[in-house]
């Protein structure tokens, strides 16, 4: 079975009782207990004004995420590739617009419609930051992130140079979030590279395998896991989070999963 | 990039089912486009409804994923052998060497759309039948298909607009470059649904006749419906005699606006750059460009200055939309088999209802479909967000 390698140069989270990277490090290692607490996801001061006002939280919590995984890197975000990986993209926008097409007046605002499609914060994202380096948007639904990751890693080996990998997932409202009760909403972004070097916080290596995670130690971060696409790369979180050498299983398809191997650089 | 044959491939839209009733309407350059009303709409425009997908029938063990996106890629796979020659490659490789990705736009949306008429008037609550996951959610039609052809290896959907079933060309070859699999299902699969009719309506975008690429009195798009479909594996030491295989992906973004193209096709160009540079090739290498075309007048505009200024004024180009209509997220792979179809059989397909070229427009359009001996050929695909792909096809 091949092996696929890489270097993480950047590692950004927000998600509920986890409020960033560097706070919720503490609670990934068991320092903490895991205390619940709404998602906050901040401003998107990448926007202009007017379209950050208008930013749903989809958008917001993957501008949010893939900025925070490059302050502490010299990387450029305008030459930067991205790949976007998000389970269902902006829930609000959609729910609006299958309300409006229920309805008897079927107008749908041209804005909401260019914000429905799954490359949306893919798309305000190189303009904020003005980068014509490809980008591309994946789904797999529950198993975005393993996708995603699968599709970053690929990218770096394919590319020879680095990838951000921003995953994000934001609730739908009622109706649609009693079909699919992702409960909040939980970014990740992984600034990968292809060597380590100066700035390299672990390196990575990715193996496909047949046999399905263990559950996490903690029970709170076991049912986030299990609750948000995204989440599903906690085990991989912890592992770096402890800065210890192992490898972490991401459960993606049924019978198809990923073992990551993290080998801390000092 | 290390070349990837199309060891199998086929194509259903408007125009027909199949390789053979594609490559006959193309060459005729008859049009699918109809002037009909999808559900219930009430829109003046014309549409590519492919005939009979209501009519499909899952099989009963994948019931569950019944919706009329995954209904048409039951009856996409059901063509040109497609099937068997991936269980044949399942059977040679392992199931679990065998990748599926499919590019979509609203894989099966038109499901929840019917879902929301039937809310509980008191809860508000949708259908108690109505399966999220399995039909609306972006990876349903991914998720279908690795079922129904019974593939058990890594799997995606790629969903960036008009660009998706392009750059699932590019997942897949950096997934066998990688060595993680040895072939890929890719292609895409996108039906008619109210959102895209009537989103496509409110930015005045929608044209009232058949659409007309590169004419001067273009005036917007006719949406369609297709699925397409090709199993992409390593170029063989002795490909056969009419093997077509994948050269090169290019892709970029505008950077520019979420649903204009940048002015001077400049990410446009970019991406077709790439493809050649991902092929080793220069411009004139390439004896035709199939079109992203989608005959809006200022989609147009930006893709003729950013073909003109690659490719200059002498290459064969056209759009094949105004025969299937604008298949969104199925177009890259829709287009990419035509051009296999193209070079297979040695013909540049004439742009279907073009009447009068735009005189501004200064890319070679080719109006009347004719025979031409093909070796390379470039498909464009962009989208919505400033996604942009390009593709080069080649006899191998």
């Amino acid at each position: 079975m091949s092996r696929l390698a890489a270097a993480i140069e950047g590692v950004a989270l927000l998600g509920p009782g986890l409020p960033g990277w560097a706070a919720a490090r503490a609670v990934l290692t068991g320092a903490q207990p895991y205390a619940h607490a709404p998602t906050v996801v901040p401003v998107a001061t990448l926007l202009p004004p007017n379209e950050r006002r208008r930013a749903g939280l989809a958008v917001k919590i993957a501008l949010a995420v893939g900025w925070g995984a490059l302050t502490e890197s010299a990387r450029d975000a305008s030459a930067l590739e991205t790949v976007f990986t998000s389970s269902s993209a902006d829930g609000d926008t959609c729910h609006a617009i299958c309300e409006q097409l229920a309805g008897s007046e079927r107008l749908i605002s041209p804005t909401r419609f260019h914000n429905s499609v799954h490359n949306a914060p893919s798309g305000y994202w190189s303009i904020a930051t003005r980068c014509m380096a490809p980008s591309t948007s994946v789904c797999g639904y529950d198993a975005s992130f393993g996708a995603g990751l699968l599709e970053a890693c690929t990218l770096v080996h394919a590319r020879g140079a680095p990838v951000l990998l921003i995953a994000y997932d934001a609730p739908y409202p009622e109706p649609l979030l009693s079909k699919r009760p992702v409960p909040d909403a939980f970014g990740v972004a992984l600034l990968l590279s292809p060597q380590a070097g100066a700035g390299v916080l672990a390196r990575l290596e990715l193996t496909l395998i047949g046999d399905s995670p263990e559950p996490l130690a903690d029970g709170d971060l076991e049912s986030l896991r299990r609750s948000v696409p995204t989440a599903r790369s906690l085990p991989l979180l912890s592992l770096l989070a402890r800065g210890a050498r192992g490898t972490a299983a991401i459960e993606y398809l049924d019978g198809l999963h990923i073992a990551a191997t993290v080998a801390p650089c000092a | 990039m290390h070349p990837l044959q199309l060891s199998s491939f086929t194509l259903t839209t408007c125009l027909g089912r199949g390789l053979e009733a594609t490559r006959s309407a193309l060459q005729r350059r008859a049009s699918g486009l109809a002037r009909r009303q999808f559900d219930t709409t009430a829109l003046d425009t014309c549409i590519g409804e492919v005939e009979g997908v209501d009519a499909v029938r899952l099989p009963p063990a994948l019931a569950a994923w019944d919706c009329r996106n995954n209904r048409l890629a039951e009856l996409g796979l059901a063509h040109d052998g497609f099937a068997e020659a991936v269980r044949a490659a399942a059977g040679r490789v392992g199931a679990e060497r065998v990748g599926v990705f499919l590019g979509t736009s609203t894989s099966g949306i038109l499901q929840t759309e019917l879902a929301y008429r039937r809310r509980d008037p008191v809860s508000g609550a949708l259908p108690a039948d109505f399966d999220y996951g399995r039909t609306h959610n972006t990876y349903s039609v991914t998720g279908f298909v690795r079922a129904r052809l019974a593939l058990a290896g890594p799997a995606w959907t790629v969903s960036t607009a008009c660009s998706s079933s392009a750059k699932v060309f590019g997942s897949a070859a950096r997934m066998i470059d990688a060595g993680l699999i040895d072939a890929a299902v890719v292609g895409g699969v996108d039906s008619l649904c109210l959102t895209t009719l009537y989103g496509f309506n409110s930015l005045e975008l929608l044209a009232r006749e058949p659409c007309r690429p590169w004419d001067a009195a273009r005036n917007g798009l006719s949406i369609g419906e297709a699925a397409a479909f090709a199993l992409l594996e390593p170029l063989a030491a002795s490909p056969a005699p009419d093997a077509v295989a994948l050269y090169g992906v290019g892709e970029s973004s505008d950077a520019h606006h979420m649903s204009s193209p940048h002015p001077e096709g400049l990410g446009a160009r970019l991406a077709m750059q790439a493809a050649l540079g991902a092929a080793s090739l220069q411009p004139a290498d390439i004896g035709y460009i199939n079109l992203h075309g989608t005959a809006t007048p200022s989609n147009d505009a930006a893709e003729d200055r950013a073909v003109v200024g690659l490719f200059g004024s002498a290459t064969p180009c056209s759009s094949t939309k105004g025969a299937t209509g604008h298949t969104l997220g199925a177009a890259g792979a829709l287009e990419a088999m035509i051009a296999a179809l193209a070079l297979r059989h040695g013909f540049i397909p004439g742009g279907a209802h073009t009447a009068t070229p735009d005189p501004a427009l200064r890319a070679h359009y080719v109006l009347e479909s004719r025979e031409a001996k093909l070796r390379r050929v470039l498909s464009n695909s962009f989208g919505f967000g400033g996604t942009n792909c390009s593709l080069v096809l080649g006899r191998a």
